[in-house]
């Protein structure tokens, strides 16, 4: 049975990961204004919240089922405290601190329409936080010399966040996509 | 419960030119030269049909920037 | 016809002695009978946006004369202060507005206008600011008083709902105060004594000219609506035959070919144009210039007054303005003429304030009256005497 929870501990963690990576990429690219082979924009900003969502629901039956896993050790305030953990603490801690922060993206963009876009953009931005914080621990905790599949998979995951965000901090990331004056902005507060 | 008619209403301090509420409701919105919706109906906020609302709400929600909102069509005269 | 052209109401400088105080239901009974509308540029009915005010609102007084070609607001601040605070506090009291601003535009010398708040311990607080075209509308106006960018807001939530503060406000220009504070002396039947019935009262025209030879005496007169667009150049000594438009509003505004010099300026009167008497800037074209540059270079500078906002503000009136340019040039593509059709009509709607909407109604208004001079610039020719290039 342990074993079993365990298995399904491990499992939901992966996918969870590969879940956020699409995540991570269909947000860039959504933010970029381009459309992808004929899902449209629309497309990749609906199959970016439902990996999200996803991911969100695997992490939920991930830290559950470790939490009745005896191998585990996990007690309850290690699910919300990081770094209090038996078994190794410092991934674990990470693993706890990945998803505090994504309790928070995930309501907050739940209720994006009662706080407004500012307050939500500026949420949003932790999840270039949250993912290699999710990564770490998915190494950290997830791997041993017996699982370099796990190691192949996270460091292809993590290949394609890197382009994903290089691409985001070119300059031909532009506009949008399209040829026109960028909108000024305001900077708060005014002078 | 039935409800009135709704209007679907840009918010222009928010929109970005995105372009999803176009895909999403092309009978209503089409996009110009730089990308931003313009209403097919000459209408600045268009009136929504029935048989579009689903559509509208999709539309509404695709929005990455939070600038469209449906609204009652009937609005008060100040 | 025997006429008297400037009737001084607001710029007599009289002493009119202390504003009465009228409660908000008698305020609004004497605004209602007077048909006193606003003197900014949009021409509402004063009464109507007085009486949808809400509760215990913030006033604001619009002196920001961010109309370029207008000195009006100027000119009333420096000669007739008192009248100005006298509009604002007789709303203030007779709404119970919670706070009652003044804002002043970086034109205008705040300076005897302070003064009159120090002498009679006003409880109006004057923001000196600074601020373009824009910088006038009422909710970019709000955002400035209450420390944002002064950028305007998504209409669907008007300031006379949440303004300053997030209170209720009612925001009125400088000369609508000052009309109002005479109104409130001498009542409905003197207000409506002079101007027209649908359109009573006077109002403040700023006069200029593009050349110093068309309006040797640019300036600020105050004429009774409904005086006629020949009267009040007459009256300032423009030699008629040497203007080829007069430009009526401001630069959202409507040219008005020389045919139309009977006109009378009254919201009625130059409805028929599509024009309305707007900030009360008229500007008067010489002849000489070519109405096509000067109609491309006002374009250009809308477009550059842009808040910058709006997607479709902020690309598509550089665009128009370029458009028109292009038309400007002689012997320009014939498509040019379609493709400012287009962009005016993309121009309008689409945007969280009417800048836009101005823009492409002057461009329209320009293609209109001078849509001969647009087929003599695509055969190649200028009608303009010794005309621009």
């Amino acid at each position: 049975m342990s074993e079993a929870l365990w298995a399904l501990g491990r499992g939901t963690g992966v996918v969870a990961l590969v879940m956020f990576t699409v995540t991570i990429v269909l947000g860039i690219l959504g933010r970029s204004g381009r459309s992808v082979a004929g899902v449209g924009r629309f497309g990749v900003t609906e199959v970016h919240r439902t990996a999200a969502l996803t991911g969100t629901t695997l992490v939920a039956v991930h830290v559950t089922s470790l939490f009745f896993d005896p191998y585990a050790q996990l007690r309850l305030v290690d699910v919300v405290f990081p770094f209090l953990g038996a078994y190794r603490p410092l991934w674990l801690g990470l693993g706890t601190l990945a998803v505090d922060l994504l309790l928070v993206v995930v309501t907050v963009s739940l209720l994006r329409e009662k706080v407004g876009p500012r307050v939500f953009r500026t949420v949003h931005w932790a999840t270039y936080a949250l993912w290699p914080i999710a990564l770490a621990h998915a190494v950290g905790n997830g791997t041993d010399r017996t699982s370099s599949w796990l190691l192949a998979l996270a460091a292809a995951c993590a290949g394609t966040v890197v382009v994903a965000v290089g691409w985001r901090l070119s300059p031909s990331y532009g506009e949008r996509g399209w040829s026109r004056t960028p909108r000024r902005l305001p900077s708060w507060p005014s002078p | 419960m039935s409800r009135g008619a709704r209007r679907l209403h840009v918010d222009w301090t928010r929109c970005d030119g995105h372009g999803s509420c176009a895909e999403l409701l092309p009978e209503l919105l089409a996009l110009d030269d730089w990308g931003f919706p313009v209403s097919r109906t000459g209408e600045r906020d268009p009136e929504v049909p029935a048989v579009l609302e689903r559509h509208a709400r999709r539309a509404q929600k695709a929005c990455p920037l939070l600038a469209l909102r449906l609204i009652p069509a009937v609005t008060r005269a100040p | 016809m025997a006429l008297t052209l400037t009737t001084q109401r607001l710029l007599a400088g009289l002493d009119h002695g202390p504003a009465p105080r009228l409660t908000a239901g008698g305020l609004v009974d004497l605004v209602e009978a007077s048909g006193l509308t606003g003197r900014g540029g949009g021409g509402f009915p004063t009464a109507r946006k007085i009486r949808s005010i809400g509760r215990r609102p913030v006033v604001v007084g619009n002196a920001m004369e961010s109309e370029y070609l207008s000195r009006k607001d100027a000119v009333l601040l420096r000669t007739a202060p008192g009248l100005v605070l006298d509009g604002l506090e007789i709303l203030a009291s007779a709404l119970r507005a919670r706070r009652v601003l003044l804002a002043v535009g970086h034109r205008i010398d705040p300076g005897r206008v302070r003064e009159e708040v120090a002498v009679r311990r006003s409880p109006v607080e004057v923001r000196h600011l600074a601020g373009g075209f824009v910088a006038g509308q009422e909710s970019a106006l709000v955002n400035r008083l209450d420390g944002r960018p002064g950028l305007p807001g998504d209409p669907l939530v008007p300031v006379r709902e949440r303004g300053v503060d997030g209170r209720p406000t009612l925001v009125v220009n400088a000369e609508t105060l000052a009309q109002l504070a005479l109104l409130a002396r001498y009542g409905a039947d003197w207000f409506r004594s002079v101007g027209t019935s649908e359109d009573p009262g006077t109002f403040l025209v700023s006069l200029t000219g593009s050349t110093r030879d068309v309006v040797p005496h640019p300036g600020v007169v105050e004429v009774p609506r409904g005086t006629s667009l020949r009267d009040v150049l007459n009256g300032a000594g423009t030699p008629v035959q040497r203007a080829r438009a007069v430009l009526v509003g401001g630069y959202h505004g409507t040219w008005l070919p020389m045919a139309a010099l009977d006109a009378p300026l009254s919201r009625g009167g130059l409805a028929p144009y599509g024009a309305t008497p707007g900030a009360g800037v008229l500007h008067v074209l010489d002849r000489r210039a070519c109405p096509l540059r000067t109609s491309a270079d006002v374009a250009s500078y809308l477009a550059r007054e842009s808040a910058g906002q709006c997607g479709p503000c902020l690309n598509g009136l550089p665009r128009m303005a370029d458009t028109l340019a292009r038309l400007a040039v002689r012997g320009a593509d014939p498509r040019l003429s379609a493709e400012v059709e287009r962009l005016q009509a993309l121009a309008r709607g689409r945007g969280a304030c009417a800048h836009p909407d101005g823009t492409a109604h002057f461009v329209a208004s320009s293609m209109r009256v001078f849509a001969g001079h647009v087929e003599a610039h695509l055969r190649g020719e200028c009608h303009a005497l010794g005309g621009a290039a």
